[in-house]
């Protein structure tokens, strides 16, 4: 599994940096979660403090899992990945080492102005017109490192990976700075020029390809390449990869509106968003198969190969997922299921499940390499990891399944004279076992990366080359 | 909407559709150059591609659902002003206010066309309404003794009415108690219904600062009103308040007992019974003198319609006769 580097000019400067933030975000990032979680079940530990209520805590927590962790993940694999697939150093000179510099400013803004009540209120999108502005920058310079890099490349094809992490890039670029045009009143407030309903579509259009583009061809981007990488197995369909890739990117891009069912939006746009999730159910697939399927052959390394293991995984918790969207997509599942627990249960098991899987498997494959060594300091302990994620994951999932169901039934429970069963308090004070449940599952899952850290820092310490690694019979 | 975006989203949503279907037929071919399941030739870092085909049941599957798309399409609402064969609407889009939904309703109604709202309404007025005109039919005395029509005044009032007068009808500052026997404009059946059905709008307290002369004319009366409700207070500073409180009494009557006292209906609180709206510590009290007070109730006689009103009078009632 060592990748010896035959190219001694790659950067790898940044993607090391990218790794470390990445897994030191997913700590924090998930802390902040289970803090959350924690005071949905007692409400005093926000301290009696504003900067620690939920409703502050809580836009933070998304910013730090998706954009601190999850797009740093992105960034230092698709840095490595389109170097050694186009046999190219990046593109840019020192831009790569803006974007880095430039997103952990990012980040550290979203830390310090979140908690202080700063929020244009859009979801995922919170952080006010400024930060927005160097967030458009660093994306812009990232499209010139990426593009730059793939535009000099020294190998005739553009491998599929890239095509993924190409069409992330670029379409991020265009949902942020299209959902995010504003009005400022002041240095830290400002309006949406949308209103109404068109605000509404656009923020959803955003919010809906942030999962579509960033949480899915990104990290699908990654998928290709440390899925075959890991197992030592060629991609299985070359032709599936086209096809998916392009139905993918076509038609997530319509999505945005089952968000919106059953509300002010116009039928139209309800019933083509319904239509377009529907059929992106198989292309969605289509990433699934051609991973899983790369290790026909190989599956007996799934049996002392943590790291292909969380590989593995990831796919089947982002074929479960997928499957999941489209069908809460439509009109009378919605009914039932919006705004209920199940939404974030479902979100739970394409970020922990999906997201999060692939990247750790990723970065546990990438940290040896970056390093010079022949493997993780402790597999053991990577083996640890993948119990503790997995079992904290599927608690949290299943929890958050049985309460959202619950909910959505007691929600819409009439009795003989058609009032309704329940008050609101009474599905809240139903819910409470699950909460504690899902606050179990997300301690495990903050576990489980405290533990990668280690490892991480160990393996980083360990002198040159001495991990040598495991030769299985 | 106009024609050019009708058409922009026709030939978009249509145009992506038949895109999925000439790229899912163009990979079920082999165009690869290679034998099928050969390696494509490519290799990055090591990573070959096999020349497999795409899984059949994936490709079929792919293409039911592009075909259930343009059905579902066909039918429902979805390109641009094409309204569907089956004239399915989920509401009535281009209404603005309650009285222009009413009227597109009725006029749906009328011919024959009810959009997917009325009919569930219209469903559960048929079901449900029989029981309320029951209840309508009966006077709210007589309700307010009837076990099952106060469960039903009670989930009709945990559901409308709890988020601001609390689940067990006590209220909170700013929200008056429903239990006790304090009444804003009058604890009778017919008036409790009037304010649910119509709403109050309290005339509003004005802001008394600087008619009182500031802070210190503030606190005399504040003093002053602490007093009526046998507070021990600063007895040199109520005797200040009570010559001020003149300006007062056109509200809250020369006594203090409040406007629904004198058959009027301001909303002026009774201020001689200890039961305070807005707090009745020394400093809460103030600052309702210096800044002024208004509660807003919603009038619910078009959002519940008066049956219901009916009922959660009948159970408002019951909670002041224990």
């Amino acid at each position: 599994m060592t990748t010896t580097l035959d190219h001694p000019s790659y950067n790898l400067k940044v993607v090391r940096q990218f790794t470390i933030m990445t897994v030191i975000w997913g700590i924090v990032g998930t802390l902040v979660g289970v803090l959350i979680a924690a005071q949905l079940i007692w409400p005093a530990l926000n301290f009696d403090t504003p900067w620690l209520t939920y409703s502050r805590l809580r836009p933070l927590h998304t910013n730090a899992v998706i954009f601190a962790f999850g797009t740093s993940a992105l960034f230092a694999t698709s840095y490595y990945v389109v170097q050694r697939t186009c046999k190219t150093a990046l593109f840019g000179g020192k831009l790569a080492a803006f974007t880095f510099w430039g997103w952990q400013a990012v980040i550290v803004l979203a830390v310090i102005t979140l908690p202080l009540g700063y929020t244009s209120s859009k979801e995922y999108a919170e952080l006010e017109w400024p930060i927005d502005i160097l967030i458009a920058l660093v994306w812009v310079s990232y499209i010139i490192v990426f593009f730059g890099t793939l535009v000099k490349r020294k190998v005739s094809h553009i491998y599929v990976a890239n095509w993924f992490f190409g069409g992330f890039i670029l379409t991020v670029a265009v949902l942020h700075i299209g959902n995010s045009m504003v009005i400022p009143v002041s240095m830290l407030k400002s309006y949406s020029i949308y209103s109404g309903a068109i605000d509404a579509m656009m923020q959803w259009w955003y919010g809906h390809n942030a999962v579509g583009f960033l949480l899915t061809a990104g990290f699908l981007g990654m998928m290709y390449y440390f899925v075959p990488k890991q197992a030592e197995r060629p991609v299985y369909s070359y032709r599936l990869s086209i096809v998916h890739f392009w139905a993918l990117i076509s038609l997530y891009i319509w999505a945005g509106p089952h968000h919106l069912h059953y509300t002010a939006l116009p039928d139209w746009a309800q019933s083509v968003g319904m239509v377009m999730s529907i059929v992106l159910f198989l292309p969605s697939w289509g990433g699934m198969i051609n991973g899983i399927m790369t290790l026909s052959g190989a599956w007996h390394k799934l049996r002392h190969d943590p790291i292909l293991r969380f590989l593995i995984v990831s796919l089947s918790f982002y074929g479960m997922s997928t499957f999941e969207g489209p069908m809460m997509a439509i009109k009378s599942v919605n009914a039932l299921s919006h705004y209920t627990d199940w939404t974030v249960g479902h979100v739970h098991s394409g970020a922990l499940g999906w997201v999060a899987m692939v990247s750790i498997g990723a970065l546990y494959h990438l940290i040896p390499v970056l390093y010079n060594q022949g493997r993780m300091y402790s597999i053991r302990l990577i083996n640890v990891h993948f119990w503790l994620h997995t079992t904290g994951v599927v608690l949290y999932i299943v929890a958050m399944w049985i309460s959202g169901v619950m909910q959505g039934l007691m929600w819409r429970a009439v009795n003989t004279d058609g009032t309704l069963t329940y008050s609101f308090v009474e599905s809240l004070t139903a819910s409470y076992p699950f909460y504690f449940i899902r606050f179990v599952g997300g301690v495990l899952v903050v576990a489980g990366f405290v533990l990668m850290a280690y490892n991480m820092f160990k393996t980083i310490g360990a002198k040159d080359e001495s991990l040598k690694p495991v030769e299985v019979a | 909407m106009s024609s050019f975006w009708s058409i922009w989203i026709t030939v978009l949503t249509l145009g992506t559709l038949v895109l999925m279907y000439l790229i899912l037929r163009m990979c079920l071919k082999n165009f690869a150059g290679v034998k099928e399941g050969d390696p494509t030739g490519h290799s990055y870092d090591g990573i070959e591609e096999l020349n497999n085909p795409p899984p059949k049941w994936w490709s079929t599957f792919f293409f039911l659902t592009i075909i259930w798309g343009f059905g579902y399409l066909l039918l429902y609402p979805g390109l641009g002003n094409f309204q569907g064969l089956l004239g399915w609407k989920s509401s009535n889009q281009g209404v603005l206010n309650l009285a222009e939904s009413k009227a597109s309703a009725e006029q749906a109604k009328a011919a024959g066309k009810l959009v997917q709202y009325d009919r569930e309404v219209a469903a559960a007025d048929e079901k449900y309404g029989p029981i309320f005109q029951a209840y309508a039919a009966q006077s709210i005395e007589t309700l307010a003794t009837d076990e099952e029509a106060l469960k039903v005044g009670q989930r009709l009032f945990l559901q409308n009415c709890s988020q601001c007068h609390g689940s067990d009808a006590r209220g909170t500052t700013g929200f008056p108690d429903l239990t006790d026997d304090d009444w804003l404009y009058g604890g009778d059946p017919k008036t409790i219904k009037d304010s649910i059905m119509h709403g109050r709008k309290a005339n509003g307290m004005m802001a008394w600062s600087a008619a009182l002369g500031g802070e210190q004319g503030v606190k005399e009366v504040a003093a002053f009103v602490l007093s009526l409700s046998g507070r021990d207070v600063d007895v040199q500073a109520a005797k200040a308040g009570e010559a001020k409180f003149a300006m007062c009494a056109a509200c809250h009557g020369s006594e203090g007992k409040g406007s629904a006292e004198m058959g009027i209906a301001l909303g002026a609180p009774n201020l001689t019974d200890n039961i305070w709206l807005y707090g009745g510590s020394q400093r809460a009290v103030e600052t309702s003198i210096a800044n002024g007070r208004a509660g807003v109730m919603p009038a619910w006689q078009h959002i519940l319609g008066e049956e219901k009103v009916h009922v959660i009078s009948a159970y408002v009632y019951s909670l002041s006769q224990k």
